[in-house]
């Protein structure tokens, strides 16, 4: 009892060394933990990418395409790409659909002329339970190979504060490492805007492989192109076009009649870049129709519905997988983080509008 | 040694299904709770961590269930009697909170997907059912208490390494043996104090 906790003298020394290796153990445990979490270190994280969300951004909105509104329809499949995925989506007749238009800017208030970028997001539910969630964007390709270059895009064309407008230097050295960005570039200068949610064709950016009976993995990309004609509308248009032109008019179209968009995918050749999102594809590939989504009704995302759904473009079906693209893997964080942060504030009632109430009760809404 | 009085008196160390039990969740739980925060941050691992995640967290549920039946219905080895009376209070009350954790971890996280709206997938084509309705508030506090709890859990698992080491290597008494297994004397003051 009485040499229980204090060795003898001669013990002390040995005592000493074994109590630092034991403390150095937690330390190293500790220090492994905090690194995975992102709390040491400098790497960039799915965090990262919602650094840059002002405290003022209103509680409960999408911390990107904040301005939406939700959808309802229904996929019918055409059965075409049941041999090469056994997704049961693919086969069959009416899939409940719910999804989400939203346009690109961050702002949930902003006047839609402030981007060209428009996206539809979707959620299939098959019979089995299996869920496919997408999120497609009216411009075909991404503008870097990896996440971090979308960081790095942004970081380079940051206005310098005494010119207001981006260092030439930085924007060169950026070009120098991600070269791909210059191709979004001229995209994104010269791409005609939409007039109408209803004409645009969305699509996915990331490959997939659809997984066939025999579980051979077939790459693919997809995209909804409307049935509806794509109408562009010029730069005059828009500076009188009303703050919500694109919204008022879907509105008004399916008061009339549902819209429609095939779902076309397109099947990779062997040395497509499959892991690629800034590298679109010959335009000769094998292209078919899986089916045709009908959206029949909008409904204001304050409502729930598509507010509440993290359109989270990894979790597909069986019979779908993801490729080995890393911008597709950092979606998937991102968008978590950004689905937790908004129905955090929602959950604990501190958005307002985002849930139909009174903008005012909260002091944190500008 | 006094073999017949060690059948007499409660065992030295944890049964063998506890040992096992112990280990195996012991790397489970921190290769959870490590891939945890790992996909709230990988740029590159997320889908591919979750994956692993939810069948790895369920298989702790499972696991728990069948230790907790273990350590309720079998004889487990006293804590050493030379031990401060707080410490063995602390012991105590951290090891029915570890077990508390290792329900309350696996089924927050449950609740926190069904909340959420989101599959429950063990693998592809196989999902666990929903255990809640969806729901914002619901889904918000799931997520924070996984969160904290996990934490906490994280933190109380390098206290209890901690303890465990100082146990073995400096008090040099038998509770780190009791889980490795390895048969000692009870009372060891003898060998403390003639050590080496």
């Amino acid at each position: 009892m009485k040499k229980y906790f204090f060795p003898a003298d001669s013990k002390k020394r040995k005592t000493g060394i074994r109590l630092a290796g034991i403390a150095l153990t937690a330390l190293l445990l500790v220090s492994a933990f905090a690194w995975s979490a992102g709390l040491i270190g400098q790497r960039n994280t799915t965090r990262t990418f919602l650094e840059n969300t002002p405290d003022s951004f209103p509680a409960g909105y999408r911390r990107a395409h904040g301005k939406g509104i939700c959808f309802e329809g229904t996929f019918h499949a055409s059965g075409n790409a049941v041999p090469l995925s056994i997704a049961q989506v693919f086969g069959q007749k009416d899939v409940p659909a719910v999804g989400r238009f939203s346009l690109g800017t961050g702002n949930p208030h902003a006047p839609d002329n402030s981007s060209r970028t428009v996206s539809m997001a979707l959620m299939l539910t098959s019979a089995d339970g299996e869920q496919w969630r997408m999120k497609l964007n009216n411009k075909p390709f991404f503008g870097t190979r990896d996440a971090v270059g979308f960081l790095k895009q942004i970081e380079a064309f940051k206005p310098d504060p005494t010119t207001g407008k981006p260092k030439p230097e930085k924007v060169a050295a950026f070009l120098k490492e991600y070269p791909e960005a210059k191709k979004s570039m001229e995209y994104d200068a010269k791409a005609p805007w939409t007039k109408s949610f209803a004409g645009s064709e969305y699509y996915v950016i990331n490959a997939f492989l659809l997984i066939d009976s025999n579980g051979k993995e077939h790459p693919v990309r997809w995209s909804m192109r409307p049935q509806a004609p794509f109408v562009s509308m010029s730069a005059e248009e828009r500076k009188k076009a009303g703050p919500n032109y694109l919204f008022d008019e879907l509105k008004k179209r399916l008061e009339k009649a549902p819209l429609y968009w095939d779902l076309v995918l397109t099947i990779a050749e062997p040395g497509d870049p499959v892991n690629d999102p800034s590298q679109q594809w010959p335009a000769n590939r094998k292209q078919i129709i899986a089916g045709t989504l009908e959206v029949n009704r909008v409904f204001d995302q304050a409502e729930g519905g598509c507010r509440d759904i993290n359109f989270d473009p990894t979790l597909v079906p069986k019979g779908i997988a993801l490729s080995d693209d890393p911008v597709l893997a950092a979606r998937a964080g991102i968008y978590s983080h950004s689905y937790n942060d908004r129905v955090r504030e929602i959950g604990y009632g501190k958005a307002t509008d985002a849930v139909g109430k009174p903008k005012k009760d909260n002091s944190q809404n500008k | 040694m006094n073999n017949k009085k060690l059948t007499q008196m409660p065992p030295s160390s944890f049964n063998i299904t506890a040992r096992i039990l112990h280990w195996l969740m012991a790397a489970m739980i921190l290769t959870m709770l490590f891939v945890g925060v790992g996909m709230m941050t990988s740029l590159t691992l997320r889908p591919w961590l979750l994956d692993l995640h939810i069948p790895l967290g369920v298989a702790v549920l499972l696991l728990v269930i069948v230790r907790l039946i273990n350590r309720l219905t079998r004889p487990v080895p006293k804590l050493p009697g030379e031990m401060p009376g707080w410490q063995k209070y602390m012991a105590t009350i951290l090891h029915w909170v570890f077990y508390a954790l290792m329900f309350a971890l696996p089924l927050s996280g449950w609740a926190q997907l069904s909340a959420g709206g989101f599959p429950v997938r063990l693998y592809p084509g196989f999902h666990l059912p929903a255990i809640l309705e969806q729901n914002p508030t619901s889904y918000a506090l799931l997520h924070d208490s996984h969160r904290i709890m996990a934490w906490a859990f994280f933190f109380m698992i390098v206290g209890h390494l901690s303890a465990a080491l100082i146990h073995g290597f400096i008090y040099r008494d038998n509770i780190l043996q009791s889980m490795i297994g390895q048969k000692k004397p009870t009372d060891k003051s003898e060998e403390i104090c003639s050590d080496q």
